[in-house]
């Protein structure tokens, strides 16, 4: 086993609200290789999320594959209402840096 | 086959559009042209404030240049969302500007407004009826009493009955985005599927291109089975991935898209590479299910005001947030009769975009300070925030060396009137039907 930079194998990595209560992450891989080395690493749960971000887990709504896009999906409940007091990123573009850190376990035999 | 021919110029009213993809577009024959004005993401305030969150003088100049054009090939165009959030004060702007245009151009027509409005009583004798769209509590009478516009979402069919009217031009309130761009072919009997899912698509206008834009145009030409989508600017192209992807943006879940009165399912859509610049997409189905209409409202919490200052002291960046605790209680103890306000410093260069999310809250060698005061008025918000900015700024934390002051204020003056500030308190669905929303009839000119 070992680890790849997810920069390595996606090409989009971003955040943003999906109406004022949630906020969304893309990651699109850049192709079908590096979509399945990252489906296949079986790291990408709730569990991964909620850590990145230090929620509790029942605080990502969900973890979507899309084949279509080649591209993983999760939501998170916003720490507040787009807009509200104590906001930070009324647009939640701003959001997926944490990700930027996920290294994905690789057989060396997949590779 | 049959076919229907739709144009999108812009993916915001306002956003605007160069003026040779949006002629390339006309090139193309479209059989209507729709434009989505409004959009959420910029939050509580334009709808809780009655304001348009696009520019009066960009927007005109978009509608300067549809305007006239849709009228003079008799093309259809649909304004959806008018304003920004698509109360009537939004449809109201919308539609004084188009009156103007149509004076100064002497254009005369026939125009549809419907208004999207809910009225506050109506909504209150429902209330048992109404569920949170997503996770927020349940809507209460407080919610709906302290909301200042109250708007729902319609869906195509209300567009659909203006055309059967014989309007030229119909100016929505608050609408389901893809509605405008499928209205016409849903009244012409083509599938809901494959249309919705083309609006869909079409209301973001070129930001599903490569590169992606939403300042330039795109074309949807719709069949039975399925649609063709390309941008009508030389320099970008439609792929597969690009027009795949779309579907993620913005949205939960990219494989059921819900909308009023059902839900757009993609789990079978196959999506094809016609040509260089051309995808084809078909197998979107649609999902009927109860019909439910989408309120938003928001009210006032406030009134704010700002300052903005820098911090390069490393000793007092060292105990930053000590200092920032200890000024905080020096304000609450010298306004203790202020009751409720609402003061706030975003930390720029320690944690001031992600907040608590932040991951690695160490400060840089500078950082930057925003004094946020929220306050009942405008004057209680400058007096918080001024008397904050002083102490702040004069404060003798542990091991001070600079004496003269402790921030870097780069505006005199240096504290910023914000004005009024609102939060979200109405995202909630409520069962309803879709002649709930009524176009009026008015001539133009």
């Amino acid at each position: 086993m070992k680890n790849v930079a997810i920069t390595e194998l996606a090409h989009v990595i971003r955040s943003k609200n999906s109406g004022p209560f949630e906020l969304t992450f893309d990651i699109i891989f850049k192709d079908d290789q590096s979509f399945k080395l990252a489906i296949n690493s079986g790291i990408f749960t709730p569990a991964l999320f909620a850590g990145l971000y230090k929620i509790p887990q029942e605080e990502v709504l969900g973890v979507i594959q899309y084949p279509p896009a080649k591209a993983i999906k999760a939501t998170i409940v916003r720490s507040r209402p787009a807009g509200s007091l104590g906001e930070t990123d009324v647009y939640g573009a701003q959001q997926h840096a944490p990700l930027l850190t996920i290294q994905v376990p690789v057989k060396e035999e997949d590779e | 086959m049959k076919k229907l021919t739709v144009f999108s110029p812009t993916a915001i009213l306002g956003y605007g559009f160069p003026k040779e993809s949006f002629f390339e577009g006309l090139a193309h024959n479209p059989d209507v042209i729709g434009v989505d004005a409004g959009s959420v993401d910029p939050g509580p305030y334009y709808l809780g404030a009655g304001v348009s969150f696009t520019d009066r003088a960009a927007v005109k100049r978009d509608l300067a240049l549809i305007l006239p054009e849709a009228l003079k090939r008799g093309i259809p165009l649909l304004i959806g969302t008018a304003g920004g959030s698509g109360a009537q004060v939004h449809l109201d702007w919308n539609r004084e500007i188009i009156e103007e245009i149509a004076a100064e151009k002497n254009l005369s027509f026939k125009m549809a407004v419907i208004p999207a409005d809910i009225d506050k009583d109506y909504l209150l004798a429902n209330l048992d009826k109404t569920s949170p769209l997503g996770p927020l509590p349940a809507l209460t009478p407080k919610d709906v009493e302290e909301a200042t516009y109250i708007v729902a979402q319609m869906g195509w069919e209300p567009y659909s009955v203006a055309l059967d009217q014989g309007a030229d031009v119909i100016l929505g309130g608050r609408t389901y985005d893809p509605a405008v761009f499928a209205a016409l072919a849903l009244k012409l009997g083509f599938p809901k599927g494959p249309a919705l899912h083309m609006g869909k698509i079409l209301e973001c206008a070129a930001i599903a291109a490569e590169p992606g834009s939403g300042r330039d145009c795109m074309v949807g030409v719709l069949d039975e089975e399925g649609f063709t989508l390309f941008p009508t600017n030389p320099q970008r192209r439609c792929t597969v991935k690009s027009v795949a992807a779309h579907s993620l943006y913005e949205k939960s879940n990219p494989w059921l898209l819900p909308g009023p009165g059902g839900a757009l399912d993609l789990r079978g859509t196959c999506y094809q590479q016609v040509d260089e610049k051309t995808v084809r997409v078909t197998g979107s189905a649609y999902v009927e299910n109860d019909y439910t209409i989408k309120m938003e409202g928001s009210r006032l919490v406030g009134y704010r005001t700002l300052t903005i200052a820098g911090v390069r002291d490393p000793i007092f960046i060292s105990q930053l947030q000590e200092v920032l605790e200890q000024v905080r209680s020096a304000v609450r103890d010298n306004f203790e009769d202020t009751s409720n306000y609402h003061l706030e410093f975003k930390i720029y260069g320690l944690n001031g975009v992600m907040g608590d999310l932040e991951p690695n809250p160490v400060p840089g060698h500078e950082v930057g300070i925003i004094i946020e005061a929220v306050a009942g008025t405008q004057e209680e918000a400058n007096t918080i925030c001024s008397f904050c900015r002083t102490t702040l700024l004069h404060y003798g934390y542990e091991g001070r060396i600079a004496t003269a002051g402790n921030l870097a204020l780069p505006f005199s003056p240096s504290d910023l009137p914000a004005g009024p500030v609102y939060e979200y308190c109405i995202h909630h669905l409520l069962p309803s039907k879709p002649d709930f929303f009524k176009p009026e009839i008015v001539e133009v000119g």
